[in-house]
């Protein structure tokens, strides 16, 4: 039954069409406004890559998001998905294409989540086998039971089951393009933490090119390969990593945006296994012990909650990988040698593409 | 003025001779005798009309309604003209406005003039509701629907309307009551429907089963729509049932 014409989650490989995305001096002045929302906002996107574009309310992040769709018409400037220009595209067409996910989600009432899940296909003209097909393996993606959810309606759902079937919906049509506006924002601390760490694994699967708004920056180090920081009036203010915007955050702006704790911050992008342990000989494994994938920031939380004893490091193996001390964590900090580029989630596999 | 003259026998109609009207010539408040006789002749095609009455109005009014819904949800100016027009003729007296309408060339005292002042009242209750229903749309469901690429009509029938029914349902139920109400007026001018026995009865000043039955055939009445109307409702949105 699942097998199919678009059994497409195997792996990076089977998503050629994630497309790059490029903002060229994009501008957006809304009528009778003396400012411009946008003034001038130039930045792309790598196939594949997550953009979490993050800022303070008034800061045009939501307004740059739904530029790229045409849920808002352009000023000045031009958007390129995959190269081509979206003002020539016929907006509905263009649409169907992107992914839209947005944080009150907007399932239909009306419809089960089935049907949710199914609109983009039946709005490209897809037969009923083709559909119920990819819904059905859409359910299994996000962890649900297609036979059980599948015929609900949205009301009968909890507020993190109705965002992921909210993402599902976005992912139907296998679009080479996601935007997401505050996915998360709606939803409480717990069940933020575990759809997160969904999504990056999820994300993982099926390499999309993502435009993601938060205006919370730690979600942003979290989600981002590259983080846009915007500022009060639509300015860009960085746009790079995260890592390289810890490291060295653009201006004051930047660096009071991200948090006096940004030091804590990067070290929390990194894992162990990253890090070059000291050797454990002449050092008899202590009762303290931390696994090879917890990040640095939390062994260095473990470190100082241990009195500053060194921690011995296992791999998933049980064999003694090393030892860490407060010493080698506080060198780390100041030689740069922490440059971690893919987003790590808690999972912990890093960014090695599923296989 | 148009009144009594049109509405036939102001007699009641005890039907043949002879010693079997013990209870109409004691002038008892309600004759199942006289219900059984006059049930076929009289009130079962009173009924007939009735309903016919009160079907033609709700549909004119919910087509004419729904419409001008349908256009001020698109353009905001066109709601307050609606809205003041439908709510005068919701305020004219029932019989003032037959009175008003019985002048007219073409209309006169027949079922079209009943019909114009019935749909009239229909109006104001299934505009708002409708329009109301389509407003209270969440503005996130209109985003997604937009979003994803459905375009306004598309998103207006598929998922706007959809979401609005219980509304219009809720304005359809309070028009057709009223309608089957209002009708009863409205033999009057047509000299049809439950109206004629009521009035026949009100002109007798002892004779009274005429009344109680027609009265109580006009309630019942009402009360089988509205309920057909709420099952209907139930059918068309099982989604508002579920928690």
């Amino acid at each position: 039954m699942s097998t199919s014409t678009t059994a497409q989650i195997e792996g990076p490989s089977a998503f050629p069409q994630a497309a790059p995305l490029e903002l060229r001096h994009v501008c957006k002045r809304y009528a009778g406004q003396r400012e411009p929302a946008i003034p001038d906002l130039s930045l792309e996107v790598v196939a594949g890559e997550v953009c979490v574009l993050v800022g303070p309310s008034g800061s045009g992040k939501t307004t740059a998001m739904r530029l790229v769709n045409r849920m808002i018409p352009l000023t000045s400037g031009d958007i390129l998905l995959g190269g081509r220009s979206v003002l020539e595209r016929e907006p509905n067409e263009l649409r169907r294409e992107i992914g839209y996910v947005i944080q009150q989600v907007g399932l239909f009432p009306h419809q089960t989540v089935s049907d949710n899940i199914a609109t983009v296909p039946r709005l490209l003209g897809w037969d009923k086998q083709r559909t119920a097909t990819r819904v059905h393996e859409l359910l299994e993606l996000i962890g649900m039971d297609p036979d059980d959810v599948g015929p609900r309606y949205p009301a009968q759902l909890s507020g993190g089951q109705r965002q992921r079937v909210g993402v599902a919906r976005a992912l139907a049509a296998d679009p080479p393009l996601m935007l997401m506006d505050e996915p998360f924002g709606a939803i409480d601390p717990i069940t933020r933490a575990r759809l997160q760490d969904e999504f990056l694994r999820l994300q993982e699967r099926v390499r999309k090119t993502i435009v993601f708004v938060t205006h919370d920056i730690d979600e942003a180090i979290m989600m981002g390969h590259k983080i846009a920081i915007l500022r009060q009036g639509g300015q860009l203010a960085q746009y790079d990593t995260p890592a390289e915007i810890l490291t060295n955050p653009a201006d004051e702006f930047v660096a009071e945006f991200v948090g006096a704790d940004r030091a804590l911050k990067r070290l929390g992008l990194a894992t162990l296994a990253e890090v070059e342990l000291l050797a454990p000989n002449g050092l008899k494994p202590g009762a303290n012990k931390v696994a090879l994938d917890t990040t640095v920031r939390d062994a260095l939380s473990q470190l100082l909650a241990a009195g500053g004893e060194p921690l011995t490091v296992f791999d998933e193996r049980e064999q003694v990988a090393g030892i860490v001390t407060l010493e080698l964590l506080g060198g780390l900090l100041g030689n740069g040698s922490l440059t971690a580029g893919e987003p790590a989630s808690s999972g912990g596999q890093g960014g090695e593409p599923a296989t | 003025m148009i009144a009594l003259a049109a509405g036939g026998p102001v007699i009641p109609t005890f039907g043949g001779g002879g010693s079997s009207f013990t209870c109409e010539r004691a002038n008892r408040l309600f004759c199942s005798s006289w219900l059984s006789r006059n049930w076929g002749p009289v009130l079962w095609p009173a009924l007939r009309q009735h309903i016919v009455l009160t079907l033609i109005a709700v549909t004119i009014g919910f087509v004419i309604s729904t419409t001008l819904a349908l256009i001020a949800y698109r353009r905001r100016w066109l709601e307050r003209p609606v809205l003041i027009i439908t709510s005068i003729l919701y305020t004219i007296p029932s019989l003032a406005l037959f009175e008003l309408l019985e002048p007219v060339p073409g209309l006169g005292l027949s079922r079209t003039t009943a019909e114009v002042a019935l749909v009239s009242y229909t109006l104001l209750i299934m505009f708002r509701n409708t329009l109301t229903g389509l407003r209270e749309v969440p503005d996130e469901v209109r985003d997604a629907a937009a979003g994803m690429g459905m375009g306004p009509l598309r998103s207006l029938l598929r998922v706007e309307l959809p979401l609005a029914v219980p509304a219009i349902i809720a304005g359809v139920r309070i028009a057709t009551v009223t309608v089957i109400s209002l009708a009863t007026v409205a033999s009057l001018i047509d000299n049809e429907g439950l109206g004629v026995p009521i009035l026949t009865a009100i002109s007798n000043e002892v004779f009274k089963t005429e009344l109680i039955a027609a009265g109580a055939l006009a309630v019942g009445l009402a009360l089988t729509a509205d309920g057909l109307l709420v099952i209907i409702q139930r059918l068309l949105t099982p989604w508002t049932r579920a928690a």
